[in-house]
């Protein structure tokens, strides 16, 4: 189960790719092979499944793009 | 935005787009440290919920379209002159929380004289100052702040000392007038830095509030479009070769300003 999760505005989003540099766990990539409606390659999530929620990419991005979730505390430490 | 993924129940929210700013689209180059520092003043914004009581004042320069960003009334002031027309608003409207985003070229080459007087008189202001050692806007002339040696369209040879003279350092300069009271200098180029930024904004913002006198962050930032340079490369580039010259650091803070809760 992911600790985090984001949900990226993928039409907001210049291709900058600074966000790929600051996650921690290497799971966001410019995408491959699609544009957006501006002509740029819009990030992507290779593995949702790795976030942890940290939102160092929403802290580096320029341009908003990430809305961020992280599992709630309590719950972590029932779990775990 | 997606509203169609589901975000399961135990997921609570980190971060959302800051109430303060519109959805517009900014027009900065893919990488520019301006949208990040947008970004953290509309946050601020929020966290002190001054949205419904500010007045920007925006700048000539890159952010000279900084009103289609914020949902904070907005003027918009002669190249330099934005502490002159924040000066004028506050003394009007004291209830108000004015502020003014400037560019290098905007307050150390044209409104040098606007900011320092407006620091020394002491003015209820808050200032928002970026700083990327050239003239983004206008295709990547020589600022008052570009660093020796460094090439730019208007010193292909790089920037000659001897008759260029040196790079303005504006921090070190406003922290010497008696009515400033919050002078710092932050950089805008890594994760941990844009955190620290964030409190040094929301600092100075409170130092208004509060009534403590005239306060100013300065942001060392970057231009991938006129740097040649892409967005990461041009961040390692502000820090490794425009913190030596330019120190980070708060220049001044009052014993007040320091006892504020951040």
């Amino acid at each position: 189960m992911a600790k985090g999760m984001v949900i990226i505005d993928v039409e907001r989003c210049k291709g900058c790719g600074l966000c790929t540099h600051v996650c921690p766990v290497n799971i966001l990539e410019l995408s491959p092979d699609t544009f957006n409606a501006k002509g740029y390659r819009p990030v992507t999530v290779t593995d949702m499944d790795e976030c942890i929620g940290c939102a160092a990419c929403a802290t580096i991005c320029p341009d908003v793009v990430f809305t961020v979730y992280r599992q709630r505390r309590q719950r972590a430490t029932a779990t775990a | 935005m997606n509203t169609t993924t589901q975000i399961p129940e135990n997921m609570e929210l980190v971060y959302q787009y800051p109430d303060s700013m519109t959805k517009t689209y900014t027009h900065y180059c893919p990488g520019c440290v301006h949208g990040i520092v947008h970004r953290l003043v509309g946050e601020v914004l929020d966290e002190l919920d001054l949205r419904e009581k500010s007045i920007g004042v925006a700048p000539v320069g890159c952010s000279v379209l900084i009103y289609n960003y914020f949902n904070v009334d907005f003027v918009e002031a002669a190249h330099g002159r934005a502490p002159a027309m924040a000066t004028g608003l506050k003394r009007t409207n004291p209830d108000k929380f004015i502020f003014t985003y400037q560019g290098d070229g905007d307050l150390a080459a044209i409104g040098t004289a606007e900011i320092i007087h407006a620091a020394n008189r002491g003015e209820l202001i808050s200032t928002v100052f970026i700083n990327n050692a050239i003239y983004g806007m206008t295709g990547g002339q020589m600022a008052p702040t570009t660093l020796p040696g460094m090439k730019t369209t208007s010193s292909p040879g790089g920037r000659d000392c001897k008759i260029a003279g040196y790079p303005i350092k504006m921090s070190e300069i406003l922290a010497q007038t008696e009515g400033a009271a919050y002078i710092t200098r932050e950089a805008g180029t890594d994760i941990r830095s844009i955190r620290k930024l964030k409190k040094a904004i929301k600092r100075a913002f409170l130092t208004q509030i509060e009534g403590l006198g005239f306060s100013c962050v300065e942001v060392l930032a970057n231009c991938p479009t006129n740097w040649n340079m892409d967005p990461w490369e041009s961040m390692l580039w502000s820090k490794e070769q425009m913190t030596p010259y330019f120190p980070l650091g708060t220049y001044k803070m009052r014993e007040e300003v320091k006892a504020l809760k951040v």
